[in-house]
């Protein structure tokens, strides 16, 4: 009977396109704005099973928000975000070419994906934590974190909070409930279940929420955060950015042939929700639901943000190695900014004449900022962080041998 | 003003490049983001914006050159009214002005490292190759990738997986040309999980085929050690000898430039502790491409330790169908006659470049570097300490449990009565590593601190 299997084959998944094909997005299953219905805050996992397969989108083709989600915003609070994702940008486009220029090593911007962290971070409370990854800079930005501070860790000069210590971008700030980013992708994803499971030990009222890449889905980390944070029903909320690509490999690779990622959480029975992570109001409805769910005690929600990153992974890529130029333009779910600019100027709040003075005025500012932060110093001019400081902070209370090392050194 | 366009550094460790395409001419209005040329480096190809408002004046570089240095001028922006005429007439006294303009990049390590490795032993002491071999320059990269190739030609069994090896041809670019050699089932790209990854390649090692695993740095390996130590190592002994794992290991170890406390360790000293494991961390192209096809023919999993920074650096490897170096094997560099400085992989930049400026003070320095650190070539050392009496050991790892405190203790134990001093080990501060240009000078060991340990042991 054995002699009538065939040999076995590998099954190595590809992308629908790579550079040279023309980039092709009519298997990516779009739904209609406002089709998926709001469930109760404290629903059945099980009841809403088909959100995993679906998008909660609230923005329309004409600019209008529809549906049960939508609402959740005033006028003045979406000019707000429209300013946070602005600054965002512009931020980005001056560091990248500060990056250039050698004033800083590297640099992760990101464009395109500016909706998921601007509208998350107004959906959260003071004390909240999140572990974030490298692309969630609008939680600070719309936090209020201040702008000279991140370009002072970028140009790691004598201003940077982290005295040089940390690789620019790999922000930290207690107080604006932005925990240390890691470079290793993922260990904060299981991190931020245990940080949501103490603040239920202790009685308290915080949640956390943990934050991971499509492509690191594959690392025991996510998997080990799913588990705990099903069985203890930690005060949590998990998201997946999925922006398709993680440097090179597309997200078929971590997600294998079916399925999406937001399903990954049916086999754990946490609420999973996928969501249009271009359309800054759905981000914001789904984070405000999914924070509300943790902070009554409903248990953790996962959601996978729909988006595409658009640039380059890092100062460090080349996408048109693997990828075709084109593909971003050809994306779906649109530009964040462009499509909140719509809305605004649809329902009357809005202009192009004052986009283009908001552009300005953020821009600006960004200049600004970035001339006070280069005047302290940028990566090899300027004031330096104190070789003093390589020696504080391995432990607590300095051991003697590196207090004579410190002396050693002349400092 | 006129104002020169330098060739800008695309990454910390990029020391030169191709300027492959210009997309503006002379005469060309240019805005700040306006995209001006493409640069190609080893690692990738890469727009580059203008910074600054003005006019092209003058293309300094015409498009195509190649090993274009980083901060040479490229071209030079005019305002308007001005000619490129004027830059001409300036050129002599902005020769001064473009000094500071150059002084960041000096803080980088790489970029003030030749490209070329300067120190080539003067005669090979014992070469692995037959006398009147013919040398090819060639890198480290490529050494080890025409390594990978020879031996996946010659054994089929043989495959590479990791993150990136495929379709992007490896982070660092080692894997180039792999996969249009042999194809998506023997180059393998897979998901993000190192701790997965390390487990099916060691899974696939059980089941016969010799998995090569590149780890992007071997910081990412810190969640695969349970399957690399715990199963890979151990499971021939285990096994009663009836299963293991032969499979190659390998990424880069240690620091590079700027890139942190979580991506700049030397594991040097953790996978020679273990038994099952063998560990190669050579320096040189030549040592890289013998001991790579050594480690993937060997039938006990190796554990190989590259280097970033040394990549890029081009040394004589021999032209030969078939070179291979053997494990447990070092090499002598130098001959001396005051002092033994043993080291390998990135340390023996150190060593070397020391043992150059102690022969102009007279202190006749050997210089060993011991290739493979498990097995570990002890025999050399003491040999050679036994006629200089004095030895100092150079890493960049941690000083506790460092490999140079193992070398210290078996050298005093064994050839104790010829010491005439101390054994010193030379290593980094017991700090992890700070993002920083200029703490990250500090926390590395340095040339000068190799120096002054021979002088302490030479009691000058």
């Amino acid at each position: 009977m054995s002699d009538d299997f065939p040999p076995l084959s590998l099954n190595v998944p590809e992308p629908g396109c790579r550079p040279g094909d023309t980039p092709d997005f009519s298997d990516f299953e779009i739904p209609r704005a406002g089709a998926v219905k709001r469930p109760p805050v404290d629903v059945e996992p099980d009841e809403i099973r088909e959100m995993a397969f679906s998008i909660v989108r609230v923005l329309n083709k004409d600019g209008e928000a529809v549906g049960d989600w939508a609402g959740a915003l005033t006028p003045e609070e979406l000019r707000e975000g429209l300013r946070h994702m602005l600054t965002l940008r512009a931020f980005d486009a001056r560091m990248l070419i500060a990056q250039r220029q050698g004033k800083t090593s590297f640099y992760m911007q990101h464009l395109g994906e500016e909706a998921i962290s601007c509208a998350f971070a107004t959906a959260l409370q003071p004390g909240d934590m999140n572990f974030p990854t490298y692309r969630q800079a609008g939680l600070l930005i719309a936090g209020g974190y201040p702008m000279l501070t991140m370009m002072n860790q970028i140009y790691s000069n004598a201003e940077d909070p982290l005295h040089g210590r940390q690789l620019p971008i790999m922000y930290s700030s207690k107080e604006h409930g932005f925990f240390s980013i890691s470079g290793n992708l993922g260990t904060q994803f299981v991190q931020s279940v245990g940080w949501a499971m103490a603040s239920a030990i202790s009685g308290d009222t915080k949640i956390a929420t943990g934050w991971i890449g499509d492509g690191s889905t594959a690392e025991s980390d996510f998997h080990s955060a799913m588990v705990f944070a099903s069985t203890y029903d930690a005060p949590v909320v998990l998201n997946i950015v999925n922006n398709q690509w993680a440097i090179s490999t597309f997200q078929g690779i971590a997600r294998g042939g079916v399925g999406t990622f937001a399903a990954r959480g049916h086999g754990f029975g946490i609420a999973s929700i996928r969501v249009d992570g271009n359309d800054y109001l759905a981000v914001h409805a789904v984070a405000k639901w999914a924070a509300e769910r943790a902070r009554r005690g409903y248990g953790p929600t996962l959601i996978e943000h729909v988006t595409y990153r658009a640039g380059g992974h890092s100062t460090s890529d080349d996408p048109s190695a693997y990828r075709d130029k084109n593909e971003a333009a050809a994306w779906p779910l649109g530009d964040p900014i462009e499509r909140l600019k719509k809305h605004l100027i649809t329902i009357g709040e809005w202009s192009e004449e004052r986009h283009k003075q908001a552009e300005a005025e953020v821009m600006d500012t960004v200049i600004a900022t970035q001339k006070k932060a280069e005047a302290i110093g940028t990566l090899g001019d300027g004031q330096a962080p104190s070789p003093r400081d390589m020696f504080e902070g391995v432990y607590e209370t300095m051991p003697p041998h590196l207090i004579r090392q410190r002396q050693e050194a002349g400092y | 003003m006129a104002t020169e366009i330098l060739m800008p550094a695309l990454s910390p460790t990029m020391e030169e490049g191709t300027l492959a395409k210009w997309l503006v001419k002379e005469g060309d209005t240019v805005n700040s983001g306006d995209i001006m040329a493409e640069i190609e480096t080893d690692k990738a190809t890469m727009e580059f914006e203008a910074v600054d408002e003005g006019i092209v004046g003058k293309i300094l570089i015409a498009e195509g050159t190649e090993g274009v240095k980083v901060n040479t001028p490229i071209a030079v922006l005019v305002e308007e009214g001005e000619s490129a005429d004027d830059y001409q007439a300036s050129g002599g006294a902005s020769s001064d002005d473009s000094a500071p303009a150059e002084a960041p990049a000096s803080d980088a390590p790489a970029a003030a490292a030749p490209e070329k490795a300067t120190a080539q032993p003067a005669k090979v002491l014992e070469p692995d190759y037959p006398e009147g071999t013919e040398m090819v320059q060639t890198t480290v990269r490529e050494a080890i990738r025409d390594a990978m190739a020879e031996e996946m030609r010659r054994d089929e069994n043989v495959f590479l997986m990791g993150e990136e090896v495929a379709e992007y041809q490896g982070a660092y670019k080692v894997s180039q040309g792999l996969l249009d050699e042999f194809g998506s089932k023997r180059v393998i790209d897979t998901p993000i999980t190192e701790h997965g990854f390390a487990g099916i390649a060691t899974g696939a090692a059980f089941g016969g085929l010799r998995p090569i695993v590149e780890f992007m740095t071997f910081n990412f390996a810190m969640q695969a050690i349970d399957q690399i130590i715990n199963s890979a190592a151990k499971t021939l002994y285990m096994s009663g000898g009836q299963m293991g794992a032969p499979m190659v290991f390998r990424g880069p170890n240690g620091a590079a430039a700027r890139v942190g406390a979580q991506h700049s360790q030397d594991y040097a000293a953790w996978y020679m502790q273990i038994p099952g494991l063998k560990v190669a961390m050579p320096y040189s192209a030549a040592d890289a491409k013998g001991l790579m096809k050594t480690a993937i023919r060997d039938n006990n999993p190796v554990i190989f330790l590259e280097n970033e920074i040394l990549y890029g650096r081009a040394f004589d490897v021999p032209k030969l169908d078939d070179y291979t170096v053997p494990f447990g094997k070092a090499r002598i560099w130098r001959e001396g006659s005051d002092v033994t400085i043993v080291s390998f992989g990135i340390g023996m930049q150190y060593a070397l470049e020391a043992a150059d400026k102690l022969a102009e003070d007279g202190v006749s320095a050997e210089v060993i570097d011991l290739r493979t650190l498990r097995p570990m070539d002890l025999p050399t050392v003491m040999e050679s300490v036994k006629k200089t009496n004095r030895l100092v050991t150079v890493e960049e790892g941690w000083p506790q449990g460092s490999v140079g405190s193992y070398i210290a203790s078996e050298v005093q134990r064994e050839v104790f009565d010829y010491l005439d001093a101390p054994v010193m080990v030379c290593t980094g501060k017991d700090v992890p590593m700070p993002y920083a240009a200029n703490l990250e000078r500090h926390a590395l060991i340095t040339t000068d601190e190799v120096i002054e340990a021979v002088k302490q042991v030479t009691y000058r």
